[in-house]
């Protein structure tokens, strides 16, 4: 019985923290765009000019 | 045939020009990408038969850009610009690239799916029209929107679903664990201590949740009620909150009827339905507003003191002095002070031929400033002008539609009191015919209206338009309405317009191989000096033609070059002195050289290539054909007899169009409009359903509930064909949903459901119905 405790407890955190991550990810703009970031992890690094650079990573 | 570099086009090989492009614009476009050391591009990309092609445009129409600038709470400049052209990721790489290697430039993101680019960059480093013409120069189209006034609306709504999905789904997935033990307790002999902890912690989850996760469907429920009508979400929302209330009661009773699971979980893939259309939706609208965006015009007024400035067409007083570039399209209504030119108003009155404005002639908004820049009086603006008249009319029609019930609605109307009735028999019943507590009673009235809960029902519209609608938009075809398929689905009669919509709306050469090289290397060395589209419509024919030095051009009448052995003249029959008056019909160019016979150009508005097939298989299918145009009697016969449509009518006004719509659905028709000019948009209004080409105007393509991209004319074929099949995938999956239901509502007035049995028949009448729905997915 007291493991359930805890197991619930931890199964309960565990699936909160992922609602909590995708809120955030929501929040933050990461579904605006579907379809280009499912394109732009193509793009190479090593293509990109360091404008770009500075651009990704500001 | 070989295929251009720069834009992918295919030319004929003799056409080609340089190490292989179709036209001056390409090359210059290829050596400045090759110049940026971005040569990869044209390794990664794929080309879209159905975006538009790169290719770049000398004569599009002026945006002045910095008029558009924003700025940002850093203090710098930003730009909202939409983009047309983009085929692929490498279209974003090669636009982002460009840009970010720019001087000042801090940000460039373009948004593959709403093909929006946001520019941000320093105002003192770089300016807003040079930015856009390094893009422009490749190909693109860019037109400025306001970021404040486009799709605001309809980003938050999706955000509020996918929240309440994310909730709803977490909340979901965390007591089926709980409830699998419960369910498995049963048979395992599980203590009751044990059982009303799970459901405890059942209620601690899911209440919250329900609370936070149904309120689009309460609020849009609350608002039905308010206004006396009852749709899905009624149902939908009674059964959730009395499921989740039993729950509660259950547990503090420590009973074993908690249905927490239920409820939540049909919250969940009610949410998971709705979003997913919604975002179907507002893909289609947003790609529709993208292309609305060509009305981003602005009128530029001169004042007193001769300064230009550049003002709102609603801002524009009446008598006020405004300046038309060639080549703009006009924005108010007014009078010709100064100028010659010619103006296209094909999409105002269906009329092919350019025409020819003098001072003292009368023109209004929507028409397209062809040859030389003009100055005009303002005799109405805004409110005043004919296109707002068109609009208003339009308005007045789209009323009747407005009162079109969507067929999930309909549904809800019958089905509501049903249910809930039945429900009330259930608890009556039980109290009078059994002797059994009233909670026990209650407990299996509400247990019939958790199993008839319109999961299946709900789902039923919604999953069948999401693939519909995905499927029409990788033809390049948008839905704009939620029954825009349902009224196409009952149309039996199709309206066309001519112009534009049957026809490309643009001239071409008749038999260009019947001319002399020589003929043709004189009139395109003339014409390429020249914007008319009649000029264009030759050079387009005449791909190798090359500039004359010192050509001169008189608006409205002609071009003309002094050459060694005298004056070339190029242009209208009177400007060339032609005394022969015959065959003049159709339009028509002339040249006109020293010691030669003149020679004549003729050009016709060619039908779209599948325009016979299209019509030909509508008449197999038992629609009704029926031609409207603005266009001259002779044109339209013509293409009427050549598409063998017996009932047509020329010379229409927008009134014509209208009533002739009315007295057609008077008689019990519906009537299916495809048009494109602002002539048609009253009638596009009226219909029972209407669709439009992308190339329509603005207003046009507001009227209409379907926009199509392309040059073909078949994607008006295959939206029918879809509003039939989803149509016919909407009826069944109505017919399993009261299938399902026909076996456990009794099941439920018995008394016999317990919360595992109602899970499992709603999952799995949910899944049915999806998996139904999903056959439309698959091509035939």
């Amino acid at each position: 019985m007291d493991t359930l405790i805890y197991l619930i407890a931890a199964a309960l955190f565990l699936g909160l923290l992922g609602l909590i991550a995708f809120l955030w990810a929501l929040r933050s703009g990461q579904f605006e765009d579907l379809d280009g970031a499912a394109s732009r992890i193509l793009f190479d690094d090593d293509d990109m000019t360091d404008s770009d650079d500075k651009k990704k990573n500001p | 045939m070989a295929v251009c570099l720069h834009c992918g086009q295919e030319t004929p090989a003799e056409k080609m020009i340089g190490d292989g492009f179709c036209c001056s614009g390409c090359e210059a476009a290829y050596a400045l990408i090759k110049g940026l050391g971005l040569g990869r591009y044209y390794e990664r990309r794929s080309i879209d038969p159905d975006a538009a092609p790169l290719k770049p445009e000398e004569d599009a129409a002026v945006i002045d850009y910095s008029a558009h600038v924003h700025s940002t709470k850093g203090g710098q400049a930003a730009l909202y610009l939409m983009v047309e052209g983009i085929h692929c990721a490498a279209c974003v790489w090669l636009i982002e690239t460009v840009l970010g290697r720019s001087p000042g430039v801090t940000k460039a993101r373009v948004n593959m799916t709403t093909r929006r680019l946001t520019l941000e960059w320093e105002p003192s480093q770089a300016e807003a029209n040079d930015l856009a013409a390094s893009v422009a120069q490749l190909g693109y189209r860019l037109v400025p929107y306001d970021p404040a006034l486009l799709g605001e609306e309809t980003q938050k709504e999706e955000k509020e679903l996918l929240r309440a999905m994310a909730v709803a789904g977490f909340a979901a997935g965390n007591v089926m664990l709980l409830s699998v033990s419960v369910w498995a307790g049963h048979s395992q002999g599980m203590l009751s201590v044990t059982r009303d902890l799970m459901h405890w912690l059942s209620a601690l989850i899911v209440l919250p949740a329900v609370a936070y996760a149904g309120v689009p469907f309460f609020r849009s429920a609350l608002g039905a009620l308010k206004n006396g009508r009852v749709n899905m979400d009624v149902p939908i929302s009674l059964a959730v909150i009395l499921a989740s209330a039993m729950s509660l009661f259950e547990t503090i009773n420590s009973g074993q009827h908690a249905y927490f699971d239920s409820a939540i979980t049909l919250l969940f893939f009610l949410l998971i339905g709705r979003y997913l259309d919604r975002r179907a939706r507002g893909r289609a609208r947003s790609a529709a507003e993208h292309m609305l965006a060509l009305n981003a015009g602005s009128a530029t007024v001169i004042d007193e003191k001769g300064e230009k400035h550049l003002v709102p067409p609603s801002q524009v007083a009446v008598g006020a002095t405004v300046f038309v570039a060639a080549g703009e399209r006009i924005t108010v209504d007014g009078k010709v002070i100064e100028g010659l030119s010619d103006a296209d108003t094909s999409l105002i009155s269906g009329e092919t031929l350019p025409q020819q404005i003098k001072p003292g002639s009368p023109v209004f908004a929507g028409t397209v400033n062809l040859t030389a820049p003009l100055k005009l009086k303002v005799t109405a603006s805004d409110e005043g002008t004919l296109l707002a008249e068109i609009v208003r009319m339009m308005e007045a029609a789209e009323q009747g539609r407005a009162k079109y019930v969507a067929l999930a609605d309909r549904v809800a109307r019958y089905y509501a009191p049903v249910v809930h009735g039945l429900a009330l028999i259930t608890f009556i019943g039980w109290l009078l015919l059994s002797d059994i507590a009233w909670q026990t009673a209650l407990l299996n009235a509400i247990a019939v209206l958790i199993i008839t809960c319109p999961c299946a029902l709900a789902l039923a519209v919604p999953v069948v338009q999401v693939i519909a609608s995905g499927r029409l938009m990788r033809q390049g075809i948008l839905l704009k309405t939620g029954t825009a398929l349902e009224r196409l689905a009952e149309g039996n009669v199709v309206v066309f317009d001519k112009t534009g919509t049957l026809t490309e709306g643009r001239p071409e050469l008749i038999n260009a191989a019947d001319y002399s090289e020589q003929d043709l290397k004189d009139a395109g060395a003339l014409a390429a000096a020249s914007k008319h589209p009649l000029a264009k419509a030759l050079l387009r024919a005449i791909p190798q033609a090359t500039p004359g030095q010192g050509v001169r051009e008189y608006p409205g009448q002609g071009m003309s070059l002094e050459g060694p052995q005298g004056e070339m003249r190029l242009g209208s029959r009177e400007w060339c002195k032609i005394d022969n008056q015959a065959d003049a019909s159709g339009p028509e160019i002339w040249l006109a050289r020293p010691n030669r016979e003149p020679i004549r150009f003729v050009f016709e508005d060619r039908l779209r290539s599948d325009a016979g097939k299209v019509v030909a298989t509508l008449k197999d299918k038992g629609y009704d054909r029926i031609l409207l145009s603005g266009d001259r009697e002779a044109v339209v016969r013509q293409v009427a007899e050549e598409l063998g449509i017996k009932d047509w009518q020329a010379h229409c006004t927008p009134a014509d169009k209208r009533q002739r719509l009315d007295a057609l659905s008077a008689k019990g028709r519906k009537v299916v409009m495809v048009g494109d000019g602002l002539n048609d948009a009253p009638a596009l209004a009226a219909a029972h359903a209407s669709l439009s080409p992308s190339t329509a105007v603005d207003v046009s393509q507001t009227a209409a509930d379907v926009v199509f991209q392309g040059r073909k004319l078949s994607p008006v074929l295959e939206a029918f064909a879809v509003a039939r099949r989803a149509d016919r995938l909407v009826k069944q999956n109505f017919a399993l949903a009261f299938l399902y239901n026909s076996i456990t509502i009794p099941l439920a007035v018995a008394g016999l459901i317990t919360p595992l049995a109602a899970a499992i028949a709603m999952s799995s009448s949910s899944l049915v119905v999806i998996g139904n729905s999903l056959r439309l997915a698959r091509r035939r």
